[in-house]
This record gives structure tokens, C-alpha cells and sequence, in this order.
């Protein structure tokens, strides 16, 4: 399988993505230039974290109208995966493969620290190599990501599975304090109807090799890897 | 042609931004501010090209709910003046 990592003018954390991908997974990777009009044969797109145009109007919002952005979303319709990861979940909402939005952080700060998930699903191409429940430790670097979804959309979001991840303290539970910008219900990230399409803030690819101290992020790179092991 | 667009939150959507002016205006001294809702002011202008301004108004929703909203959590309004 093939992986491809979009870079739009001011993604920062695509060279992060494509080293998860290609040396330490050891899979295939080539990067995307937001011009192109192809994906180059990628079975999984990733859009990775930064400031995509600057964040201007809105984070995610002019990014939607790169050019790579088309094959991405008839990619998706497809079925083939999608990974956003922090500004790439916003630009995934803003396209409108993901519902809701990512809102201002609730404290207003811009937060660059750790912080503690719980895995809701493990059906899905990004989690089938976790546990229902495991917990996970993430980097978040965002000022951006109090999701928000009206009740309608969030309550559909949990009885069809969604809610990939949550915010929780070390026990698992969804305390005040665990949840570091406010998001609904505490999501820190979640998928699309069809599940080939999942969103999240924190960044598994800054976390994906112990000798950093941190390797569970790399279990949603082998779930990817091994979804289509399984074909 | 020019446009005066105002996007701002829904009266749905928490405002954090606009809770902490409220909070900074009320310890200046400033009594009786109950609330604050910051928005986003876009002022266009629009080369003459004889359409009817039913049609501009048309482009400017467009505009509007295209790119200058974000529909999910925003709501916009705008007047047009010649």
C-alpha cells in the first residue's frame, strides 16, 4: 500500500508523516504538492498539521480550494482513506468530508502539551490495531480545536460509531480537566459515514518511535498498514 | 458596487473570544456591558457590470456561504450600497 502526504503552503508537519510512513513503517510514500491534480496511485491521503495558508479567514479554509483537494474528495467518495491530522482534520471539515467544525480553543489559548485519549472504536481502517478502550498518549499543538457540532450531529456521531477518540485523564474518564479545549462531548477525533475518512487534533506521527519517548501513535499508521494487509 | 459582509457566530455557538472582552471591558469600569460577540467585517468592492442587484445580492450569498462563513458555526449578513 501506498501512502501520500499532502503539502499546502504552510503545512508543517508533512515531512513528520511521510518519516512515520516510509521509514519507520516502512511503507510506500510520496509527498502531494497542493498543485497536483493526482494523488500518484496513494491509497491512504494524509493532510497533515500546520497553518495551510496561513490560517487566514479560518483554519482550513482556503485550503479547500487547492487543486490536490479534488482527487482527494473523490478519493474519499470512493472509499479510499483519508487521514487529517490537526489542521488537516480542519481542512477535512471545512472540504466537508467530516461533519462539524473546529472552533477557537475554549480558553483561548494555543496549547502545545500532552494529552491523554481513550479509543471508542477499533472498526475503522485507523484503529483496528488498538483495543476498545486502550488509552492512548498524543501530542495536541492547536489553537484551533474545540470541536463543536450541533446536539442533532453529535448524537448521530455516537449512534453510528463516529467518535473515534476522546479526551480522558489517565483512568479513562471523561473528567472537566482532561478535556483541554472544550470540545463537545470531548472528541479529539472522529470518522465519516463509510469510516475511510477519520479527523483527529492530536498528532500520532509526533509519536511514533520509542527513542522519542512515544510510540502510540504509530499503532493508527500499522492499523492503516494493515487494513489493506487484510484485503 | 460595494459590499459590507458581517460573519459572525451563531447565537448557538459559545464565544470565548467575546466572554473575555466582555469580562476585560466590565474590570475597566465599564458598567453594564452584558455581552460581547466578536464577528468578522468584510468590505467588497464590486466592479460595475450591470447586473441587476438581485443578481449581486445572489453572488454575495454565494461568496458568503462558499467562503466567508463557515455555515456550521457562523452566520453572515451583508448590505450593498451603489
Amino acid at each position: 500500500m501506498k501512502f501520500g502526504v499532502v503539502v499546502l503552503p504552510g503545512s508543517n508537519c508533512d515531512h513528520d508523516a511521510l518519516h512515520v510512513a516510509h521509514d519507520v513503517l516502512g511503507a510506500d510514500a510520496e509527498v502531494l504538492w497542493h498543485k497536483e491534480t493526482s494523488l500518484k496511485g496513494a491509497d491512504c491521503v494524509i493532510v497533515p498539521g500546520g497553518f495551510a495558508y496561513g490560517d487566514y479567514l479560518r483554519a482550513g479554509a482556503l485550503a479547500k480550494f487547492a487543486p490536490i483537494m479534488e482527487p482527494i474528495r473523490r478519493h474519499a467518495e470512493a472509499g479510499g482513506l483519508v487521514l487529517g491530522i490537526c489542521n488537516g482534520f480542519q481542512v477535512l471539515t471545512e472540504v466537508g468530508l467530516l461533519p462539524g467544525a473546529l472552533m477557537r480553543n475554549q480558553h483561548l489559548r494555543f496549547l502545545s502539551r500532552d494529552v491523554i485519549l481513550r479509543t471508542e472504536e477499533i472498526d475503522t481502517p485507523f484503529t483496528n490495531a488498538l483495543t476498545e478502550g486502550q488509552i492512548l498518549r498524543m501530542p495536541i499543538a492547536h489553537g484551533e480545536g474545540n470541536y463543536f457540532a450541533d446536539d442533532a450531529t453529535l448524537d448521530e456521531l455516537e449512534r453510528n460509531g463516529q467518535v473515534i477518540f476522546r479526551y480522558c485523564d489517565d483512568e479513562g474518564r471523561l473528567t472537566a480537566e482532561a478535556n483541554p479545549n472544550g470540545s463537545a462531548r470531548h472528541i479529539a477525533g472522529i470518522c465519516n459515514r463509510g469510516r475511510n475518512v477519520l479527523g483527529l487534533m492530536p498528532h500520532p506521527e509526533r509519536c511514533a518511535e520509542s527513542i522519542l519517548g512515544n510510540a502510540d501513535g504509530l499503532q493508527i499508521f500499522k492499523s492503516i498498514a494493515a487494513s489493506f494487509a487484510s484485503v | 458596487m460595494h459590499a459590507t459582509v458581517t460573519v459572525e457566530l451563531k447565537p448557538s455557538v459559545l464565544d470565548p473570544q467575546g466572554k473575555a472582552i466582555e469580562h476585560s471591558l466590565s474590570s475597566l469600569g465599564f458598567a453594564g456591558v452584558e455581552d460581547v460577540r466578536v464577528g468578522k467585517l468584510f468590505r467588497i468592492s464590486l466592479a460595475e457590470s450591470g447586473q441587476t442587484r438581485e443578481n449581486v445580492e445572489t453572488q454575495l450569498r454565494q461568496m458568503c456561504e462558499r467562503l466567508l462563513a463557515n455555515t456550521v458555526i457562523e452566520k453572515f449578513s451583508y448590505t450593498l450600497e451603489e
